[in-house]
This record gives C-alpha cells, structure tokens and sequence, in this order.
C-alpha cells in the first residue's frame, strides 16, 4: 500500500513543483532553484527546506518496497528513485547510504544477501542517473530492523524495502 | 563489558579400582534405534558428601547428573522418595535387592569431598542392578570449586556413554545469541552458555549488532559477524578474552556466514560485491583467500564437512534457495535438496553421515536432515519460523532457534533428537537465536 501512496505523493509533488518552479527539479538552473524565494520563509533543516535530508526523507520518499523475495524495482519505486537523484543532484553536499531490508519470512542469512541486493539496484538505478558512485553506499539489515512488527503480509510488505539515508558530507552546514 | 570468563576449570580424572573382577554378560544397553523408546529407568541417590562443606556439591552434583540424563529423553529417574536402600558411604556394598524392588536398572552411586584449597573431587561407581554388578570402573573428577557444574556433566557423559554406546554431549557448550526488546528494536549479545542453559555468560556488549556466532572446532575462538563498523564483518574472538578483532577478507560491501575448517586453519564465508554474494575460503595463517562459487546467485551458509573435503551451502541459482555440495576448493556443485519448497543453512553432521537444514514450504519453517546426498529427507519440527540448526558433539541432538509469530514475537533456543523425539526448549535468561554448539570439553 505504501509504495503506491508514496508514488502518488511524488507524483503530485512533481506536479505542483512543475507549475510553480519548473526548475526546482532538475532544470538548468537547479543549483539556483533549491535556494528559491520561496524557501527564504521555512525554518532551514526543516521538512519545509528543500534542501533538507528532512525533506528529502518526507517529500521526495527516502524508500522503495519490494515484492516477495525479489530485487527488481517496481515503476513506483523508479518514479521515486527519480525524485532522488534530482534531489541528490540538487543537493551535491550530501552523501546517502542505501539501507536494504528484508521481512522476517527467511533465513538470517539469505536475507542479509537479499537485502545487499535490493539496496544495490537502487544503487545502481541512481548511478545511472547520474550520481556518482562515490556518493553512494549499500548496507544490507536483512530481516534484523523491521519497520512493522506484525507477521502479516501488511507488516511484511513495507518491510521489504531499500531506504536512502541522507548523511551530511561535511561540506553542509 | 565482560572482564574475563570464569578460569577455565582443569577437570582431572582418574580410574578407581574395580569393585568386582567377574566378568560381564551383555551389559546393560539402551539401543538408540528410530523407533520409539522406552526410557531406562535409573537411581540416583543422593552423593554421599564426605564433609560438612561438600554437602551443597554433592546434592547439586546428584541432580545436574539426572537432569542430563532424563534430558536425552532416553532415561527415566526414579524419584528419590521411592528409594529404600539408602546410601550411607561410596564403599558400602550396594543393596541390589532393594533396587530391583524399585524396577532401577541403573543405579548411580558417587561421593563428594571439598578441601580447604577450594578443590571438588567427585568419585562415581555406574551399576546394572538386575546383573548386580559394576558397569564399567568408578572414576574420580576433580576441579576448581566454580567447575562443579562441568564435575557433574562429566559424570553424566560417563554414564550416558555406558548405557547407549555412544560417545557423549554434556560437557559442551554454546555460543549464541542473546536478545532483548521489542521486534523493532531488539538488541543482540553474543553470550556463551552450558549446553543446557546453564551459566551464561557475555561475550559482546549491546553496542552493535551481531549476528551468527560459530565456535573453532576446539572451541577456543569464536567467528561472527558485527555491525560494529556499521557494515556487516566479520570479527573474531577468543573465548576467556575480551578483545576481538575484524578478520579482513577482502573487498566487498559486507562479509558474513563465517565457518572454521575441521582443523580450524580456514575460515568459509559470504563476501558480497554488487548484487551478488560468493562463497570465498580464507587460510588464516597466510590470509590467502579463494574464491569458491562465482555465479550471479546469491551463494551462502557454507559448512565444511568433518573430513574437510567438502563444503555444504546454499545458493538460489536455480530460482530458489537449494543445498548444494562441492569440493572445498571450490569446484562443480551437486545440488542435494529436491523436496518441496526452500532450503537454507546447511550443516553437516560431526559424524560426517547427515545434513541438518532449514526448510521453508506452505508458509512454515522446518528443521530437518537428509543424508549427504540428499536422500532420506526428514522433517523434525515444525513452527511458523524454525531456523540454524547445530549438532551436538556426538551428533544424536540438533538445537536451533524458534520465533514466535506477532507483534510480540521473540526468539528462544529448542533442542530434539535427531529421530525427531524430544523436543524441549533449552532454558536461557532472555531470548536466544543463533546458536552453535562446542565441542566436547
């Protein structure tokens, strides 16, 4: 359920950027964009602040879901992986690890090499947009950090995920 | 932090003289078939405490070694309030009628002195009541106040050995993991324990996850893997001792599912670079590492078997996780597991003859054990989450992990016979998983 709420948000969010800021996203003038009028009046490092890991987490989407046993990514989480490679764009201070997960319905190990490899196709869906691999790091959880603690599919299902975790570089204030 | 584990306890022991020369006509035998057992029953009278001070020891020494015993699901004890004879002192004649009156086959007779020095000594005498004689030769253990517990399961090995013809398990323990708190936030120690629960003791703080601890095949060292540098590793440490240490095997994004070699020289893991997980070896000596397996697939849980020729694992390269064995140098792999459903974590049996698994098929997970090439297949529980099998040294009991389903779901360890009989949970202070099992003491 969530990926789809969360697709929906990006999209709507994709939508209302491109009405009032054409360039807010990804445009040539990006670099002048992220620091746009309109931020002059949200608390900077605020879920308002564009530029803000805070945003990044809640309006871009910091995570994608996956099906059972599987790494490959749905056309939600590659709309959301677009929305994350324009913001790190946007934001070329900021480092992100990518942190893989699995649901509890496997074996410890297994999952550890699973959650490698959901982690790293978002990995390499944001190089091939453009982010240098530098920037960016994989680290497995397999089924030891679940979001939900249910053992129903529902629970399950978001916690089958690859979450990017934004980490200042140093650069940031 | 854990400064040191208690000293290690110097068990010595000596043979006593035999009570009786005749000689012995089929020994008393508890047959260990598939089928089902009826359990022996057996006596054991309190020991006779040689002092005031070795009075406690003696009493806990006498019920450490019945609760071994009717552990294995193989012995009965006949309740102390039955007795008739009683035993006054380790020489005295045994009163073999009064035994029988009680239907004890097996009658365990023993003394405990405890000297200024801190010194335990326990002497033992096993006896077939109905033949009316000694079952072997008394012996005599000896340790260090802190190791009566060991006095004890060294006693009941003696006795289990005896009585079934197989070589024994009591004097082990286990390194696992222990955890506390809620699903979602759950923090992992690795701990150290007697193989029945007993005497727990901490190996790592709570400061970094750590998962899948593995004993060396003397029990001295422990493999396993930590987030300590925020990136799963793997570290090792010697038990007694608190420093451990990252074992660096290469690049890669994460290496984990450590195993010793039987002689304890290399060490099998997973390193993952990319997408994929390999199976790599490691000489510990040189650090020379080789790779194993090279397909995309993810390829994991490696187990040497006993003779060191061959390695047991997982992959999913068929589509789905499946046991596949090969060469330990690596080589063609010969996929074992044909069943229904999915197969993981892969160990061979200490007696070089099974293979226990963890199975997954119709929403339910499995112990189970198959021969080394894949036959005679058999399931021997069943949960919503069974998982990692370990053998005891002798190979007759597997003890694993179980979690409970739900919100409040939480990991414990349980034990069973390989016939599938026996079923118990292993007792430890907070939950437990991961466990692996040590060799005989």
């Amino acid at each position: 359920m969530k990926h789809t709420t969360m697709a929906l948000l990006m999209v709507a969010a994709l939508a209302t950027a491109a009405c009032t800021n054409p360039n807010r996203f990804g445009g040539p003038d990006a670099s002048r964009g992220a620091g746009g009028p309109d931020t002059s009046t949200v608390v900077p490092g605020s879920v308002d602040d564009p530029r803000s890991p805070a945003y990044f987490s809640a309006r871009v989407g910091d995570r994608v879901l996956f099906a059972v046993d599987q790494s490959s990514l749905s056309p939600e989480a590659r709309v959301v992986l677009d929305g994350q490679a324009t913001w790190l764009q946007t934001n070329p201070d900021y480092l992100a690890i990518i942190e893989g997960h699995a649901d509890e319905q496997g074996t410890r190990e297994y999952n550890l090499a699973l959650g490698a490899r959901r982690a790293n196709a978002v990995m390499e869906y944001l190089v091939a947009k453009g982010i240098p691999q530098n920037r960016l790091k994989f680290v497995s959880y397999g089924k030891e950090r679940p979001l939900e603690i249910c053992s129903e599919e529902a629970c399950y299902a978001k916690n089958r995920r690859a979450v990017t975790v934004i980490s200042a570089t140093g650069l940031t204030g | 932090m854990i400064a040191r584990l208690a000293a290690l306890v110097l068990v010595c022991a000596t043979a006593l003289l035999p009570v009786q020369a005749t000689a012995q006509s089929g020994p008393l035998r508890i047959e260990l078939t598939e089928g089902v057992i009826e359990p022996m029953p057996f006596a054991v009278p309190d020991f006779v405490a040689e002092s005031p001070a070795a009075q406690q020891f003696a009493t806990d020494i006498s019920r450490v070694i019945a609760a071994d015993l009717t552990g294995t699901g193989l012995f009965r004890e006949i309740s102390r309030d039955a007795h008739i004879a009683r035993v006054s002192s380790f020489g005295a004649p045994v009163q073999f009628a009064d035994w029988k009156a009680i239907n004890a086959q097996a009658l365990i007779t023993g003394s405990v002195a405890a000297d200024s020095s801190g010194r335990v000594v326990v002497k033992f005498r096993v006896w077939d009541v109905f033949a009316g004689q000694e079952l072997g030769q008394g012996m005599q253990f000896v340790s260090d106040a802190s190791g009566w517990t060991r006095l004890a399961h060294k006693v009941a090995d003696q006795v289990y050995s005896r009585l079934t013809g197989e070589t024994p398990y009591f004097d082990s323990r286990v390194v696992f993991v222990s955890e506390t708190g809620p699903k979602d936030a759950r923090q992992k120690r690795l701990a150290i324990m007697d193989y029945d629960g007993a005497n727990v003791q901490f190996l790592t703080d709570d400061s970094s996850l750590v998962l899948a601890p593995r004993f060396s095949p003397n029990g001295e060292r422990v493999l396993y893997t930590s987030y300590a540098t925020g990136f799963p590793r793997i570290h090792v440490l010697t038990v007694g001792n608190v420093d451990s240490r990252i074992l660096q095997v290469g690049d890669g994004e994460m290496s984990f599912a450590p195993r010793f070699s039987p002689d304890g020289r290399m060490v099998v893991f997973s390193l993952t670079q990319g997408s994929n997980t390999d199976i790599y070896a490691m000489d510990l000596a040189s650090g020379a590492t080789r790779r194993l397996t090279s397909t995309p697939a993810i390829e994991t849980a490696p187990s040497f078997s006993p003779d060191g020729s061959q390695i047991v694992f997982e992959s999913d390269r068929s589509g789905s996780q499946q046991l596949y064995v090969m060469p330990a140098m690596g080589g063609e792999a010969q996929r074992i597991s044909f069943g229904e459903g999915r197969y993981g974590t892969p160990v061979w049996s200490p007696r070089g003859d099974r293979i226990a698994f963890t199975k997954q098929n119709a929403g339910r997970f499995h112990i189970g054990v198959m021969r080394t090439d894949g036959k005679e297949e058999r399931l021997l529980t069943a949960s919503f989450l069974d998982e990692g099998p370990t053998w005891s040294p002798n190979g007759r009991v597997i003890m694993f992990a179980r979690e409970t389903q739900g919100a409040q779901g939480s990991s414990a360890l349980y034990s069973v016979d390989i016939s599938g009989r026996n079923l118990k949970r292993v007792r430890t202070p907070a939950g437990a998983s991961d466990p692996s099992w040590g060799p005989l003491q």
